[in-house]
């Protein structure tokens, strides 16, 4: 397959692209680039609009209103059977009548196209199924049929690849390796690949790139890691890994820090962590960033730290880890993850504690309280 | 009392087949009879007469064939059309749609001693002779129904992916019917077809109203049972069941075969994990 890493591989453009149902908008509005080669993710709780966003690049479903380009080639009314993209389906949707050869031979057949019988070969050992050609789809097991569904979309080198939450079906261990697996078979053959997924996770280990999406549309994208440490609004802090947020107002500004008053209490912000335009600050803090210590331990917190006292609720000894639920005094619930470094005694349920936290890690959103609650209310509801 | 327990679902399961199974037994083994007399009722001597002779009696086999004939035309006329509509109804939204759904069940709901009379109306309103073709277009009208809803389920168990799964590999229309389709829904329209076949062989009552005077096999033994049904009669409804029998075992030898297949060889790993 080296030889098709040399093929021209082109950007794919969204632009403006509109899906309703009805009055309901399932994509809004969306513009976005996805470079070409990349590994792009759409993560996003179910009914978010990723899927149709993703049926609409395969031309499966038609858009309402806005463009697809590859390239500078506009494929927006192109049938599906006329684009140069291929899609893994969800549930792989192998044809069940026809052996593992015929299903990967199958793309190439309907476009008659040469040397079929070397390039499947070929394709199935990338995908190390070599030995199971003849077989039929259902003596597969998930993670081979799997691999057939990934073979049987590359085999015909296409611009884009979309996978359609590709490991749903797959049981933990599997996924895993599946992961790794396809993002071996991604680098090997230089597509790009546009990911769907609901599983935060995933999109992390395999992306370069993740966009989070919510509602129809773009709440935020980026580099993983970019994305997972400094989240912009509070959906994203939420779905993407666990955050805790205190909502505040800003009380003034000391050169790079803005203060933030929160239940009567002082936190730091860096204003290049602040997304917030207003006066209204959520406070963020990521769970694994802060720093729990017995109330005796007060003086030793390092200046310029970010406090909050309280009592610790719950303990969970997870191996590597160990999570703490700490209650404030305004009955808010931390989460706080420690890892399991510390000799000694560890805090236990009732005692009373200090958590502290570097601003370099903390960040601001905006919104205020009546967010914070409509946005669990609706993690509660889609996840 | 236990051991009573224990057995009774067993011993209930026998006897029920016992009693579907008898009147084809009778059949079978006075098939093999050579009565004394007029009536095959009572077992007088074995003998292979009536097999070695099927066609001896006149009428018999010419009424046979006749039925095999309107059979098989009315069934392949019957399973394009029903095929074609199940599609339509399943795949297309439009105008009319449920009123054609709930037509389509109405000859299975009709009483057959209706239908037949008031096809004889027809007909006879129209000056249409009566005889094979007028048996046919009936035939066609009451196995249609059976058809479409048998396709039916077959279309509408069958994944919506897999038809987006061609187009998406380059299959257009055609193709897709094609190779994937229409391959997928076979095995439903071989089903509804030998339902239909089986239905008009079988059918007195419709055919009795038009056929004028063409025989078919049941009016046959309609006709002989008045005057006492001969062995050959018999020999040629065990042929029937046989033949049956096979075609059911052919199937079900076919499926086990593929299920044996798809148990997998132990060195597969994967094998033991779930499949999806």
């Amino acid at each position: 397959m080296s030889e098709s890493s040399g093929r021209n591989i082109e950007d794919l453009h969204l632009k403006s692209l509109t899906k309703k149902f009805g009055e309901v908008a399932a994509v809004d509005d969306l513009t976005l680039t996805i470079p070409a080669g990349s590994f792009f993710a759409l993560l996003g709780a179910s009914g978010c609009g990723k899927t149709t966003t993703l049926r609409m690049v395969a031309g499966l479903e038609d858009p309402t209103s806005g463009n697809i380009v590859i390239g500078d080639k506009d494929i927006t009314h192109l049938r599906a059977f006329q684009r140069p993209v291929n899609t893994v389906f969800q549930s792989y949707a192998l044809f069940p009548h026809l052996d593992i050869f015929e299903n990967v031979a199958f793309g190439l057949r309907r476009r008659k196209v040469k040397d079929v019988d070397q390039k499947v070969n070929a394709m199935l050992e990338l995908v190390e199924l070599g030995p199971m050609a003849r077989r039929k789809p259902s003596q597969l097991s998930g993670g081979q049929q799997q691999r057939v569904a990934v073979a049987r979309a590359l085999i015909n080198e296409p611009d884009v690849l979309l996978l359609d939450e590709p490991l749903g079906a797959l049981d933990l261990k599997l996924r895993r390796q599946m992961q790794i697996e396809l993002k071996r078979i991604q680098v090997e053959v230089g597509t790009t690949f546009v990911h769907v997924t609901h599983d935060q996770e995933e999109a992390m280990t395999m992306a370069d790139t993740v966009a989070v999406m919510n509602a129809g549309r773009i709440e935020q994208m980026g580099h993983p890691a970019d994305i997972y440490e400094l989240p912009q609004t509070v959906f994203v802090a939420n779905f993407l890994g666990q955050s805790n947020l205190f909502a505040g107002s800003r009380t003034g500004q000391s050169g790079e820090v803005i203060m933030v008053d929160s239940h009567g209490m002082k936190f730091s912000v860096l204003s290049s962590r602040n997304s917030a335009r207003s006066d209204e600050i959520i406070v963020g803090i990521r769970p694994e960033k802060i720093v729990v210590r017995d109330l005796v331990d007060r003086d030793n917190v390092p200046s310029g730290h970010n406090i909050l006292e309280g009592r610790v609720t719950d303990v969970s000894y997870t191996g590597v880890s160990t999570q703490y639920v700490v209650e404030t005094s305004w009955g808010q619930d931390v989460t706080v993850f420690e890892q399991n470094v510390i000799v000694g005694d560890r805090c236990e349920v009732g005692d009373q504690v200090i958590l502290h936290w570097s601003p370099e890690h903390t960040f601001g959103l905006a919104g205020g309280e009546t967010l914070l609650h409509k946005t669990a209310q609706v993690l509660a509801a889609g996840v | 009392m236990r051991w009573i327990r224990q057995r009774l679902l067993g011993v209930v399961a026998v006897l029920v087949l016992v009693y579907l199974f008898i009147p084809i037994a009778v059949v079978a083994v006075l098939s093999f009879n050579k009565p004394d007399g007029k009536y095959n009722i009572s077992w007088n001597e074995f003998s292979i007469d009536a097999w070695t002779n099927l066609c001896g009696v006149p009428g018999v086999c010419a009424s046979f064939m006749t039925s095999i004939r309107i059979g098989v035309i009315s069934t392949i006329f019957a399973t394009v059309l029903g095929t074609m509509i199940a599609f339509a109804l399943v795949r297309y939204r439009f105008r009319g749609r449920s009123t054609t759904n709930l037509l389509i069940f109405l000859p299975m709901t009709t009483p057959e001693v209706v239908m037949g009379a008031s096809l004889l109306a027809l007909f006879l309103n129209l000056r249409f002779p009566l005889g094979e073709t007028t048996i046919i277009i009936a035939h066609i009208m009451f196995t249609i129904s059976f058809i479409v809803v048998t396709v039916k389920a077959r279309l509408q168990g069958m994944d919506p992916r897999l038809e987006e799964a061609a187009r998406d590999l380059y299959a257009n229309p055609q193709a897709t019917f094609r190779y994937v389709t229409f391959p997928l829904v076979a095995p439903g329209i071989a089903g509804a077809a030998l339902l239909g076949f089986s239905l008009s062989f079988d059918d007195f009552i419709i055919s009795f109203f038009n056929a004028g005077t063409v025989v078919t096999f049941p009016i046959y033994i309609w006709g002989a049972a008045q005057r006492g049904i001969p062995v050959q009669v018999n020999a040629l409804a065990t042929m029937v069941f046989l033949a049956a029998m096979v075609i059911v075992l052919t199937a079900q030898f076919v499926s086990y075969r593929k299920r044996k297949a798809l148990q997998l060889p132990p060195k597969a790993l994967e094998a033991a994990l779930p499949r999806s």
